[in-house]
């Protein structure tokens, strides 16, 4: 099991590395970082079984910044090193890191197939929406129209949200954070650890080179408690500096109210059902968009269902138990043999 | 039982089944080869189907074939030419008739024998009446008819009904061949294991085809191959993508390393990953990946994690893999890629063999990327490069390419089965857990291996990657003279396995006019061509290569000894462009064919007498 209750306690300073952390200052990767290891001693797994592994990407040098075992792979494959990995030996507990061009793009197959499998492995996906370490190209969650250096023009490609694509491959945790709430990811972080099967939490970054404030109609200081909605499990959409707005459906469709307006009540507010394994909700949730929504944070679907690596090793042990092939001699001689 | 036909003793035959892909001519070719390895022959086979599950009935396009070759004497090849030729219709009769020996027997589906398959088969003429089958034996028999006469009674639907002509071949060749029928009946209920029905109805046609050529006088002559003279022991019939597949479950099981394949399914490999998906129970794990990169990267993440890991391709795939091909070779991870090559570029021929892959394998990626490549020549030793290959992939920490092709997957021969105990020893070199000395690249002063020290294990946390690490310590580093130091030890690292690998063996004298080089899949027919001719006196000897790089130690002193080195290779030189870079003393002549067939041993023969003659 992943999880095992230990005697001495982990701390943060036990995932530390020496030596210099080169993301950019006033990178959202710090406050990622800073997170995740506060994060980690929370899901009571021993440091030696944490395995971090990451594509290519200013996100993917993640693994050099902390005291685990490490692998920095290839661009857009971190999904499948980290599928090797968890189905060798599903005891470790193992987190991939990634980007919007290194998941979305590049890495798009391995992406959905590893949702679809429903591995368990904990993904970071950095969302940034721009190229940084190719220094500031588009990628495939930039919005349309937006000039970069391979678009002077604007982009004329949509964009995808990374919630739909997870939703489309029947993805079983799928959360998104914002890189200036450090509580807020240390929180969601370990409901991440602790989901059974591959979680998804979507991070909203900051690339203070290149894209520089691209999320701060979510993340501004002035606008957040407007332009944000915090979900949590059981509890009514509700959102607004004064938490006097939230969410209803009208037919099949969501519609922002003001409660008190129009004789709103509380009561009346759509209730989170994280667990629903009906994915609808969620997929609407995730594609809720500026400026007619609030963008959804927190868990937006949480949903137990089969794992992959647990399927299969109940196969590899049913086999165990029932092949006449127990080893190789056996399996050299089985079957038409002749005795010359 | 009385036999009215003469029975012929013969040293070898050669069989051809063809027929419509669907006609379950493979299964009439096991049944065959099962049987000749039950009576003791030695033997050698060659499916060729096409690339198309069910392409257009009786057509050329979908005619489907497998020969046999037995014998008394030791077999190499399924022969160049067939001595008995079952046609199941008129393509097949006409896709073959150039493969065979003067005087040959062809038994034929008379049945199928009408203007309607003429046409399909593209024939003008009635082949039966145009004298284009004057010298051959031919036995046109009922097939179709006799067959669903037989199993009226079993009310089975016509396709299944249709089917079971198979069996009536069967029997005709195990009557032809003076067989026991009990074997055939044998083979049929292990076949058609639970379904009563089948069995009944297929082994009622296996006497129907049995009793018919025993009852028609067309048949003059019978004939009867002895048992070979093999060495005693255990044996069985075994193709070369099964007997890989289990080399590297031995290789597995020796080195207490558990097999991850990571592979996605392609021409001709996918038998590789079908065969590690049964073999749960041996605790290999079979991963079927989204696309060949996901294949070997999932392979060298559970390689990161303390299993031998393994991905299984051809040509197109390889192409695919070889970024992260250099991400284990930097990484310095053990890991076993291999290409069961077929007839490229592109999708190519699929189905058909050839050795176009090599320069691919040793150079086709980016940076200085030294890789172990070695090459199984023939389909029972692709059990022991399997095996090889992992042992030297884990006990070198080091990517190792290995090369079969489409005619050693597929071809099958007689294997003496091997012990587990008796194959050399797999020693990983793993770290103890709170090993302070422990650094991600310091080495053993041996072999320069790194050492593999894995996930979960305490005390040992460490990070790899594709970016360039200082030596000893791993971390990452853009020094200019630690990446020419790094580069000069992966290299080193690669060359240093010539210490581990055997020295490269020579088939006849040691000095002569002609020495023959091959390398993988090309053994049989060059084997036997050479033989033939040793024995007709010729200065002729063989080098055949399995360990292309590094090569072995003697190569040169090898080479030295002959007149003339000769390279011959399904390509367009390959082989030779290597060596000539390795070796460029010599002067090497060639002899390359692509055509997606495997040498004949005549054009062969052909070729090294003239050689021989030029002096």
């Amino acid at each position: 099991m992943t999880f095992e209750v230990k005697s001495d306690i982990l701390k943060p300073e036990d995932f530390k590395l020496e030596g210099d952390v080169k993301w950019c200052p006033g990178c959202g990767g710090h406050a990622v970082l800073a997170a995740i290891m506060k994060a980690l001693p929370e899901t009571n797994v021993k440091k030696e079984n944490v395995v971090f592994v990451s594509g290519i990407g200013c996100s993917s040098r993640f693994p050099y910044y902390i005291n685990t075992y490490g692998f920095h792979g290839l661009h857009g494959r971190a999904f499948a090193i980290a599928s090797g990995i968890k189905v060798a030996n599903p005891k470790l507990s193992v987190w991939v890191v990634t980007g919007d061009g290194d998941s979305m793009a590049i890495g798009g197959n391995h992406f959905i197939h590893i949702l679809r499998r429903n591995i368990n492995v904990n993904i970071l996906l950095f969302n940034n929406k721009i190229y940084g370490l190719t220094k500031g190209q588009y990628s495939p969650t930039t919005p349309k129209g937006s000039i970069t250096k391979t678009s002077p023009d604007g982009t004329i490609e949509n964009p995808f949200l990374p919630g739909e694509l997870a939703m489309g491959a029947q993805g079983t945790f799928y959360a998104r954070v914002v890189d200036t709430n450090i509580q807020m990811m240390q929180d969601i972080f370990v409901k991440a650890a602790r989901h059974k099967g591959t979680s998804l939490v979507e991070i909203l970054q900051n690339c203070v080179i290149f894209n520089n404030k691209v999320h701060e109609e979510i993340t501004g200081k002035e606008k957040r408690d407007e332009n944000q909605l915090y979900l949590r499990h059981g509890k009514p959409m509700i959102f607004g500096k004064n938490s006097d707005k939230g969410i209803i459906q009208s037919g099949s469709k969501f519609v922002v109210v003001k409660i008190g307006e129009n004789g709103v009540t509380k009561n009346d507010i759509l209730i989170h059902d994280a667990h629903n394994p009906d994915d609808t909700r969620a997929y609407m949730l995730s594609r809720m968009t500026l400026p007619d929504y609030p963008v959804a944070m927190g868990v937006i679907r949480d949903w137990q269902s089969d794992i992959y690596e647990s399927l299969l090793y109940s196969q590899i042990k049913n086999a165990r138990k029932n092949s006449k092939i127990q080893s190789v001699d056996d399996l050299l001689n089985h079957g038409n043999t002749f005795r010359l | 039982m009385k036999r009215r036909a003469k029975i012929i003793e013969l040293d070898e035959v050669v069989v051809k089944f063809a027929g419509d892909s669907g006609d379950g001519i493979q299964l009439t070719g096991s049944q065959f080869s099962d049987t000749s390895a039950f009576i003791g022959n030695d033997l050698s086979t060659f499916p060729d189907y096409p690339a198309e599950i069910r392409a257009p009935q009786g057509t050329i396009a979908g005619v489907s074939g497998f020969q046999i070759h037995i014998g008394q004497k030791e077999i190499q090849t399924p022969g160049d030419q067939a001595d008995v030729l079952v046609a199941m219709n008129p393509a097949a009769l006409k896709a073959n008739l150039k493969w065979l020996k003067d005087g040959a027997t062809i038994i034929l589906d008379v049945d199928n024998f009408d203007n309607k398959h003429y046409k399909k088969a593209g024939y003008v003429e009635d082949p039966l009446h145009d004298n284009s089958l004057e010298g051959y034996t031919v036995i046109k028999a009922p097939i179709t008819n006799l067959s669903l006469a037989t199993v009226r009674e079993f009310g089975l639907d016509r396709r299944t009904a249709e089917k079971t002509r198979n069996q009536f071949v069967s029997g005709m060749l195990f009557w032809l061949f003076n067989r026991d029928i009990k074997i055939g009946e044998e083979f049929i209920r292990d076949k058609f294991k639970g379904k009563t029905d089948l069995i009944n109805a297929n082994i009622a046609v296996l006497h129907a085809g049995y009793n018919y050529s025993e009852t028609v006088d067309a048949i003059a002559a019978t004939f009867q191959v002895p048992p070979a003279k093999k060495g005693k022991g255990l044996y069985r019939n075994i193709n070369g993508n099964i007997a890989l597949a289990w080399g590297l479950l031995a290789a597995a099981e020796k080195s207490g390393r558990p097999l991850f394949l990571g592979s996605y399914p392609i021409t001709p490999a996918s038998e590789i990953l079908q065969e590690i998906a049964k073999m749960k129970s041996l605790n290999a794990i079979a991963f079927q990946a989204e696309d060949e990169i996901a294949g070997i990267t999932s392979a060298i993440g559970a390689s990161f994690a303390g299993r031998l890991g393994v991905t299984s391709t051809s040509g197109p795939g390889l192409a695919l893999k070889g970024e992260a091909i250099d991400l284990a070779v930097i990484t310095e991870l053990p890991l076993v890629i291999i290409d069961v090559q077929r007839g490229g570029p592109s999708t190519g021929l699929p189905t058909k063999t050839e050795q176009a892959d090599l320069l691919q394998a040793l150079y086709g990626r980016h940076g200085e990327s030294p890789c172990v490549v070695l090459a199984a020549s023939t389909p029972a030793n692709c059990f022991e490069y399997a095996f090889m290959a992992a042992k030297l992939a884990i006990e070198h920490m080091t990517p190792v390419i290995l090369l079969s092709d489409g005619y050693l997957a597929n071809g099958s021969e007689l294997w003496k089965i091997p012990r587990v105990r008796s194959l050399p020893a797999i020693t990983p070199p793993l770290v103890e857990e709170n090993d302070t000395y422990y650094q991600p690249y310091a080495r053993d002063p041996k072999t320069l291996a790194r050492y593999w020290a894995l996930p979960g294990q305490k005390g040992l946390r460490h990070r790899i990657g594709g970016l360039e690490k200082a030596d000893v310590t791993g971390e990452v580093s853009y020094d200019p003279f630690n990446h020419e130091v790094m580069t000069l030890i992966r290299n080193e690292k690669i060359e240093w396995i010539v210490d581990h690998i055997p020295r490269q063996k020579i088939i006849g004298k040691a000095s002569g006019d002609l020495l023959v080089v091959g390398w993988g899949g090309t053994y049989g027919p060059l084997l036997s061509a050479v033989s033939d001719m040793q024995e007709e006196g010729k200065s002729i000897s063989l080098a055949q290569f399995n360990y292309i790089n590094p090569l072995p130690t003697n190569v040169e002193e090898i080479f030295g000894n002959f007149k003339k080195i000769i390279v011959c290779e399904l390509n367009l030189g390959q082989f030779a462009t290597y060596l000539r870079g390795k070796l460029p003393q010599y002067k090497y002549l060639q002899y390359n064919k692509v055509q997606g067939l495997p040498f004949f041993i005549s054009e062969l023969k052909a070729k090294f007498n003239h050689i021989l003659e030029e002096e």
